[in-house]
């Protein structure tokens, strides 16, 4: 095993060619442990590893790198999550080893929502690094053993490297070549952001395909079931960078009261069944928004489990 | 230029509570170029003064006065024997104005007039728009001349983030997306592997991080 990079399951999983599913929790508004571990729960021995979110949509929450390691006293791997509007490249540092000597594995660089839509939009932005720089530097940190400014780490974190990519996004030809910047800034795993649109997700894969990225990384789709027509019109106009097509929002709205969430799910298992077989695609990233417990009948009804001990 | 805006009358009036008789001094520099601070600025905020404290039933006597420029001691030199002659001073200049002021009159209240907000231009009449941020070592070369660190909500130096959409930053609608810009820009160039390749960490050093900045010229120096 000296060949893998930091050992986590999910790279582990991964690397012996089994198509990974991983799941997410976002810390609580507050210090209670008992709440974290009620919604980490029912996603131990579901997933392979669970994203834990850093002050997601600039809203405050408890920490992700403390939430991770509740997570891992409950025998659940965590995928720590860190942005770059929160901290500068001291803090980032001294948190990545920090996680790191806790015995959390995997960590997501991501750039992160401004802070104007969160909670205290009043707030000072950091963004010291971004998040192609951040994915450099813990790769550095990682296989050189060396700081930023190049001193020596006594006990360098080996940590499995994943970025977030945004297929979605504007300008849409630019986005595959953003990926590839990641992935050779030092990026192992990529999750992307929740799909909805499939023809322009089709058309992404297929260019990262012939770039040979999937080749280079592992790609895991990002699957949010809807679970409202609200949640739907939300997404589609507040939350930045989310494409969501007018078929869907019809699609869920002709299931008339009652069985929108029922057909939400159905349209993510259509996905992740399309997925499986999409060339390029290494897993399914289930982000199961404040829906934790819902996920172990998602992920039998998608025929993921049993998850595969490696 | 450097841009600002004028400050609410009601901040302003509280400012000037107890005073009974104060000097308006406009700058003839940036602040005339983007209307908040020169002559005709100063002579209407003294008028609105003026009527504002005549129906709270207290005169408040107004003088006012423009200078060359409020960030040269030789200009701010110019009011040295009027000043103890009111009991404060409101500067209509950036923020540098009023702490030259209060530098060389160091016993004078001296009251900042408008919020300095960015070094920028008009890009039509009435509307100026932030364009450097003056982060003391300058790369816009690597970016098609467009500036992120200044015009990117995230001052991203390998962008565009995953927020961007229609050309437009994730902030607002009515922000332009300055990375979809520098792409569209390269890629029109035929020189998109530039943008391909990383751009590592800047130094911010040179910036404001680096503590107050000083620029010092040998040749100029006596």
């Amino acid at each position: 095993m000296t060949d893998l990079k930091s050992g986590s399951n999910l790279e582990k999983v991964l690397k012996a060619g089994h198509f990974a599913f991983t799941g997410e929790c976002g810390p609580p508004k507050g210090s209670n442990v008992e709440h974290l571990k009620k919604k980490a729960a029912p996603l131990k021995g579901v997933v392979d590893a669970v994203n834990v979110t850093d002050n997601q949509t600039a809203v405050v929450r408890m920490s992700s790198w403390a939430a991770s390691t509740i997570l891992l006293q409950e025998g659940v791997e965590p995928n720590f999550q860190m942005v770059c509007r929160d901290r500068n490249r001291l803090a980032m540092q001294s948190d990545i080893l920090g996680v790191y000597a806790m015995g959390i594995r995997n960590m997501l660089c991501l750039s992160g929502d401004h802070q104007r839509f969160g909670n205290h939009p009043e707030a000072k932005n950091v963004y010291d690094l971004d998040s192609m720089q951040l994915i450099s530097m813990v790769k550095k940190m990682r296989d050189e053993g060396q700081f930023l400014n190049g001193e020596e780490i006594d006990v360098p974190p080996k940590l499995f490297i994943g970025a977030a990519s945004n297929p979605f996004a504007d300008p849409f030809e630019f986005r595959v070549h953003r990926l590839a910047k990641k992935i050779n800034a030092g990026a192992d795993f990529i999750q992307t952001q929740c799909i909805y649109n499939m023809d322009k997700f089709r058309e992404f894969m297929k260019m990262a395909v012939d770039m040979g990225l999937h080749e280079k990384c592992y790609i895991l789709a990002g699957v949010t079931p809807m679970k409202s027509v609200g949640m739907a019109q939300y997404m589609a106009k507040m939350v930045p960078g989310m494409d969501v097509p007018e078929s869907l929002v019809k699609r869920l709205r002709g299931a008339g009261k009652g069985k929108v969430a029922e057909e939400g799910i159905k349209f993510s298992l259509e996905q992740i069944e399309e997925f499986k077989e999409m060339e390029g695609l290494a897993g399914i990233h289930l982000m199961a928004i404040e829906w934790e417990h819902r996920v172990p009948e998602i992920a039998e009804r998608a025929g993921v489990l049993p998850r595969p001990k490696v | 230029m450097i841009v600002a805006d004028r400050k609410p009358l009601k901040e302003l009036l509280e400012m000037v509570e107890d005073c009974d008789k104060v000097l308006i001094l406009g700058c003839k520099g940036c602040v005339t170029v983007c209307n908040v601070g020169g002559s005709k600025e100063v002579g209407i905020l003294a008028l609105t003064l003026k009527i504002a404290r005549k129906k709270e039933g207290r005169l408040l006597e107004v003088s006012e006065k423009t200078l060359e420029r409020q960030c040269d001691p030789e200009y701010v030199d110019e009011v040295k024997d009027i000043v103890d002659g009111y009991d404060a001073v409101i500067s209509m200049a950036c923020g540098v104005g009023p702490q030259f002021l209060s530098e060389r009159y160091p016993e004078k209240r001296i009251l900042p007039a408008v919020d300095t907000t960015f070094f920028g231009g008009a890009v039509q009449h009435g509307i100026w728009e932030e364009r450097c941020a003056g982060c003391g070592a300058c790369g816009i070369h690597h970016f098609g001349g467009l500036c992120p660190i200044a015009r990117c909500a995230k001052s991203l130096l390998n962008g565009p983030c995953g927020g961007s959409a229609d050309g437009k930053c994730e902030i607002s609608k009515d922000v332009d997306c300055i990375w979809d810009m520098i792409v569209t820009k390269k890629m029109k160039e035929g020189r998109l592997d530039e943008l391909l390749m990383l751009r590592p960490p800047k130094v911010w050093t040179t910036a404001r991080d680096g503590g107050p900045r000083k620029s010092v010229r040998e040749e100029l120096v006596q």
